[in-house]
């Protein structure tokens, strides 16, 4: 799943005639990576993680995927709002903060 | 790390909203999005007026779905899938759903019209009205779904909202139209049961759902589900199923009804509220929570009149 949002790029127009007749979608928006957004970034403690998947089901930005029967964030996309830290049932999933 | 246990999803894995999108942090309306398309599959057309939505997906060469999505005119949401499912049927393609999808100002205030004309022709499609209560987008304008008491930018503290919400649902329900829902994104299971239904009724099929907005109802981003489930305890908002205008059923019944402070204070827009007001809100839902529970009695309970 990883790799093919990894493939999406940035499209670039030199000129009028490469862009297509009707407006259409030529891309998806994966290219822009909002974990640039992020100032406290979620942290999972495996140990006590019930396999739930509210994290999972409740994350708006599709930035938990889940390999391995596990949930694992990525943190390209995390915008860091909170919710799975808030909502998880065992209470798993720290905010800390974000550091450069 | 423990033995390995086989994770149990309550919804399909497969996803149609990539993530990259432009929403703000805790966005109610991208779950909405999320469990909507989860339901609805791959075959889907969305028509998406001006909302937060027409942001959200992303500028011209790019989107953050994976549906085909036609942007139209603020006023035209419920006609342009009118006019996209009428020009499928033409081209023989009866397999693929179309779903207006716009917010509640333009289903409440702009698009009403055209939502009115589609119900009345009862065209093939589903119009689903994600809620978010002003108009987020523009910079949170009141809208006719705002509630009493609600601060916005047009209806500032001093002179805050008098009047109360629109019944859009009741509205609805007097067109007679096959199928009409109330959702909210803190219960997914409840929203995808309730689409993946609709998807198989023929006719014009209205959805309501609830969608918190961190930055407009000044709270948490974090709190967006916890508001959305007092939203259903306090019955402010409360979940049920129409057909055909006349049977009505309701999904969730809380146990104990909680009171409407818990949910007012959490969020900044009704910080200034005094307690007289705030017991005028709680006897407007009291009012109408007893309305609907009158409503969903069967016909052979209901008392002859």
């Amino acid at each position: 799943m990883k790799e093919k949002r990894r493939k999406a790029q940035k499209i670039i127009f030199n000129s009028e005639k490469e862009m297509p007749i009707a407006p259409m979608s030529l891309g998806s928006m994966t290219f822009n990576l909002t974990g640039a957004w992020r100032n406290i970034r979620p942290v999972i403690d495996l140990d006590n993680c019930l396999q739930c998947g509210i994290c999972w089901k409740f994350c708006p930005d599709t930035a938990i995927l889940i390999e391995n029967e596990y949930p694992v964030i990525d943190y390209d996309y995390c915008k860091g709002c909170g919710l799975c830290a808030e909502e998880c049932p065992a209470k798993c999933i720290t905010m800390e903060e974000e550091i450069r | 790390m423990k033995k390995p246990r086989t994770m149990k999803l309550s919804l399909p894995l497969e996803e149609y909203m990539n993530p990259g999108h432009l929403a703000c942090q805790g966005c109610g309306a991208t779950l909405a999005m999320r469990y909507v398309l989860k339901a609805l599959g791959q075959r889907t057309v969305l028509c998406i007026p001006a909302c937060c939505w027409s942001v959200i997906d992303g500028p011209f060469p790019y989107s953050s779905l994976d549906v085909p999505v036609f942007h139209c005119a603020f006023e035209t949401a419920a006609a342009s899938a009118s006019g996209v499912k009428a020009g499928l049927e033409m081209a023989g393609d009866k397999e693929t759903t179309v779903v207006a999808w716009a917010g509640d100002g333009g289903t409440f205030d702009i698009g009403l019209q055209a939502l009115s004309g589609a119900a009345e022709r009862n065209d093939n499609i589903i119009y689903v009205c994600y809620d978010n209560e002003a108009y987020m987008n523009t910079g949170i304008q009141r809208s006719s779904a705002t509630p009493y008491g609600a601060w916005t930018t047009t209806t500032p503290v001093k002179h805050f909202k008098d009047q109360p919400k629109k019944d859009i649902v009741a509205i609805m329900a007097a067109h007679r139209i096959p199928y009409i829902a109330t959702a909210s994104v803190a219960y997914p299971e409840d929203l995808f049961k309730k689409m993946k239904k609709a998807k198989d009724i023929k006719g014009t099929r209205f959805f309501h759902i609830f969608a918190p907005c961190p930055s407009g109802w000044k709270s948490r981003p974090e709190d967006t589900i916890k508001l959305a489930r007092l939203a259903v305890q306090t019955c402010y908002f409360p979940l049920y199923e129409i057909e055909w205008g006349e049977k009505y059923i309701l999904n969730i019944k809380p146990r104990e009804k909680k009171p409407i402070v818990d949910y007012l204070r959490l969020q900044g827009r009704f910080n200034h509220l005094t307690e007289k007001e705030i017991n005028l809100i709680q006897e407007e839902i009291d009012r109408n929570w007893h309305r609907l529970l009158r409503l969903c009695l069967q016909p052979e309970e209901k008392p002859t009149a």
